[in-house]
């Protein structure tokens, strides 16, 4: 008799598991918890959660209620969208504010995981930087709040160039000079993964091109500005004025590189500038300052990055999660951001003289963002980076013709979108 | 559990049915909460991902701006795999596609496979020959032969693609400036050194297994017919080897089949030269298409699921049939000295065949 009650409980316990395996239905959830308020989490990858982690403290010795918990995402970028994505897609409450890549929002928010902040959590966006606004925003709806943006910057040592080159040959012009150092001319990051896409729609921006038209859906990288630039990549890759070992670079290997004195220019996240002067292991010490990366005719057009703040639709505390999202938005916050090489989305910070003495990239990088684009909006980015980085590398590194990689290029972001 | 086994089998014989039928029944209910585990860990998986990749993805409402639950889609997904079909036709998946790279994705796996296990089963061979001699520190060297094999695949991997870094140590040491995580030649060879060196112990220990089977009186024999070296090993060591050797051939078989973690780690996990199967089957869910994902999925389960057939009803049948005239050839020649070596020798010839098997 015990036997069978024993078997039963197993059964049962076999069929909660299954049936909680199994999804529900997708719509809801938006209109619950909105001014629910008590302790919440807050998701970020571990990479740069320490940037937020004086913000939460000063947010929990305010607001001893509603205390915020850190949770820390997997460093890599892939790693920290693969948990946050198994979580929502399983309707879970677990992270209620996830810092987001700006590349996620439009799929996070297509997929009905967010919370949009309008109505009683509208959100006072007049004094962000609008372009940080617009990667938050889908379909006209605000889904997330920006926190952090970031533009590539142009890194160059100031012991072997002069005056900051403003177009691009004028930094091609250098190249005697870094080979009297021996030296590489410049580097970037060419491996084949997300940052080739940030390189390659840089280059296609910067050369007057778009990568998507303006619906935000059709293909236009085989228009003769876009072939442009990926093609004045591609020769200067041929030739060596990017070094050839970039191939395997990333933004890591660039910033080591960088930081032993091995290259003359580099284009990197504005996260080097501290790595540059703090680190003890630097060999650049002061001998190096930044600008904004070029194109053809004057600078280029940086690819923006950076993090959004989108609020679980399934918390169940979004009151208190909506005020924290706002804090962090807070001048001082900012602020602090700045003092971190963590590029502000408070326009006003940039124009901050005490901090422009103390930080002396900010204006560089205030020209880079308003001249940054964002990466196409679109709820497939993750196979729509795919078409543009595996063809970017083909053309790039492999040496393919141009024309043939733009066209694949068109044609797998067209299937990539379900065209 | 065996011996208990055994002598419960013996205690029954003498009132064989109602004995039998109540331990009949008694297995059941213990096998019962192991079967559960299963059904819950393996069957439902396998199950769900089955219906799921005849289901279609989520579909994107340009209206809404929202994904909407796709309906029911037939052979859809596999067709498109397998006809490299995008939504235009017959081969319409342009390069930067996941499906542009599903045939690749399986030439590279079965060229890693098929050089891996190779070279694997000829080093494993040497090692474990190597290691059944009765050499001074022998425990020593079975003990140091097994490490790279008790090392997590994903250290490994990091190990190695420190090495193969562009100024790791093996550009360092040759002078050299191969371009071993990026070139498409260089890093298939990098993940076969690596892989090699991982897996090779394996492979050494389980035909060291079926080498100590193998009694000294039949090579004493041998000899004595004036049989040299190298008949000896054709002619006695091999086929009676063959049994665990084909079992350790099987084994890597399926392993190299389904390798991901070293790819994915010394290549990155992006598309590139080192592109496995598996590699491409995550690729695929991180883009969102999870019942693509799952037919990609059944494909591979099934082209590996083919290959253990293959092995198993090809080989593995010969394999049988090789053992057992061994098997009374061996407890002859044994039934002089001693009994209790002899079951327990051919047990382990025996056994690898019920492994192959389950497998």
């Amino acid at each position: 008799m015990k036997r069978r009650t024993s078997a039963i409980a197993l059964g049962a316990i076999a069929a909660l598991v299954l049936s909680g395996c199994s999804g529900g239905d997708a719509d809801g959830g938006t209109e619950e918890g909105l001014d629910g308020r008590g302790p919440i989490s807050f998701a970020m990858g571990t990479n740069d959660a320490g940037k937020l982690q004086p913000i939460i403290e000063a947010w929990n010795e305010e607001n001893p209620d509603e205390q915020v918990s850190l949770v820390e995402l997997p460093q890599e970028a892939d790693g920290q969208r693969d948990t946050l994505v198994q979580s929502l897609q399983a309707e879970s409450s677990d992270y209620d504010v996830m810092a987001l890549d700006v590349t996620w929002t439009a799929e996070f928010a297509a997929n009905g995981w967010l919370q949009p902040l309008e109505g009683d959590l509208e959100l006072d966006t007049s004094g962000l930087l609008p372009a940080t606004v617009d990667s938050a925003t889908y379909v006209d709806t605000l889904y997330a709040a920006p926190q952090n943006t970031n533009a590539q910057l142009l890194f160059y040592r100031t012991d072997i160039v002069d005056e900051a080159p403003t177009t691009w040959d004028d930094l091609l012009g250098y190249r005697d000079a870094a080979d009297a150092e021996d030296l590489d001319l410049l580097i970037m990051q060419l491996q084949n993964y997300e940052g080739l896409t940030v390189q390659t729609t840089q280059a296609i921006n910067s050369w007057g091109g778009a990568v998507v038209d303006a619906d935000g859906q059709t293909p236009v990288v085989d228009s003769p500005e876009a072939t442009a630039g990926i093609q004045a990549l591609a020769d200067a890759y041929e030739n060596g004025d990017i070094a050839q070992r970039t191939n395997g670079f990333t933004e890591e290997q660039t910033n080591l590189a960088f930081l032993a004195g091995e290259a003359v220019f580099a284009y990197n996240w504005p996260y080097m500038y501290d790595t540059a002067t703090s680190e003890p292991t630097s060999e650049v010490g002061d001998d190096f300052d930044v600008a904004a990366i070029v194109g053809p005719d004057g600078p280029g057009a940086s690819t923006l990055g950076g993090y959004n703040n989108g609020i679980n639709v399934h918390s169940e505390n979004k009151g208190t999660a909506f005020d924290f999202i706002q804090f962090i938005l807070s001048e001082e916050n900012q602020r602090g951001f700045a003092q971190e090489s963590f590029p502000p989305v408070l326009a006003s910070i940039y124009e901050d003289e005490a901090l422009i003495d103390e930080f002396p990239y900010l204006p560089a990088l205030q020209e880079a963002l308003e001249n940054a684009q964002p990466r196409p909006v679109t709820p497939y980015y993750a196979g729509v980076s795919r078409a543009i980085a595996d063809n970017a590398y083909s053309a790039i590194v492999e040496g393919r013709p141009v024309d043939e990689a733009v066209a694949d290029m068109s044609s797998a972001i067209t299937s990539a979108t379900g065209n | 559990m065996s011996d208990s086994a055994k002598t419960r089998r013996t205690d029954a014989e003498p009132a064989p049915t109602r004995r039998w039928r109540g331990d009949r029944a008694s297995a059941a209910w213990l096998i019962a909460p192991a079967m559960i585990v299963l059904a819950i860990v393996i069957g439902y998986p396998i199950v769900s991902a089955i219906i799921q990749s005849f289901s279609q993805d989520r579909i994107f409402n340009e209206q809404t701006g929202f994904f909407e639950e796709g309906g029911f889609a037939g052979l859809q997904n596999y067709w498109g795999w397998l006809m490299q079909d995008c939504g235009n036709g017959i081969n319409s998946c342009p390069r930067g596609t996941a499906g542009s790279q599903f045939w690749q994705s399986i030439g590279v796996t079965f060229f890693l496979t098929g050089v891996t296990v190779v070279i694997e089963v000829l080093l494993g061979f040497w090692i474990a020959i190597i290691m059944g001699r009765n050499l001074w520190g022998r425990g020593l060297l079975r003990a140091a032969v097994l490490v790279p094999w008790a090392i997590p695949t994903a250290v490994t991997a990091k190990l190695w693609a420190f090495i193969f870094a562009p100024q790791g140590i093996v550009n360092s040491i040759t002078g050299l400036d191969t371009q071993w995580t990026t070139g498409t030649w260089e890093l298939l060879t990098a993940v076969i050194i690596a892989d090699v060196w991982k897996t090779t112990p394996f492979v050494a220990l389980l035909i060291l297994a079926g080498l100590q089977m193998i009694p000294k009186d039949v090579y004493d024999a041998a000899k004595m017919d004036g049989a040299t070296r190298w008949q000896q090993f054709t002619k006695v060591t091999l086929p009676l080897v063959k049994p665990a050797l084909l079992v350790a051939i099987l084994f890597r078989l399926l392993d190299a089949l389904r390798m991901y973690d070293l790819p994915a780690i010394m290549q990155g996990n992006t598309s590139g030269p080192a592109t496995t199967m598996s590699m491409l089957v995550t690729a695929t869910i991180r883009e969102g298409q999870f019942a693509n994902a799952s037919a990609l999925s059944t494909i591979v389960f099934l082209i590996i699921f083919a290959c253990a057939f293959l092995m198993v009803k090809g080989l593995g049948v010969n394999a049988v049939d090789q053992a057992q005239p061994n098997r009374r050839k061996v407890g002859a020649g044994k039934s002089k000295k001693g009994t209790s070596a002899d079951t327990s020798s051919t047990k382990a010839v025996v056994m690898p065949r019920e492994d192959a098997g389950g497998k």
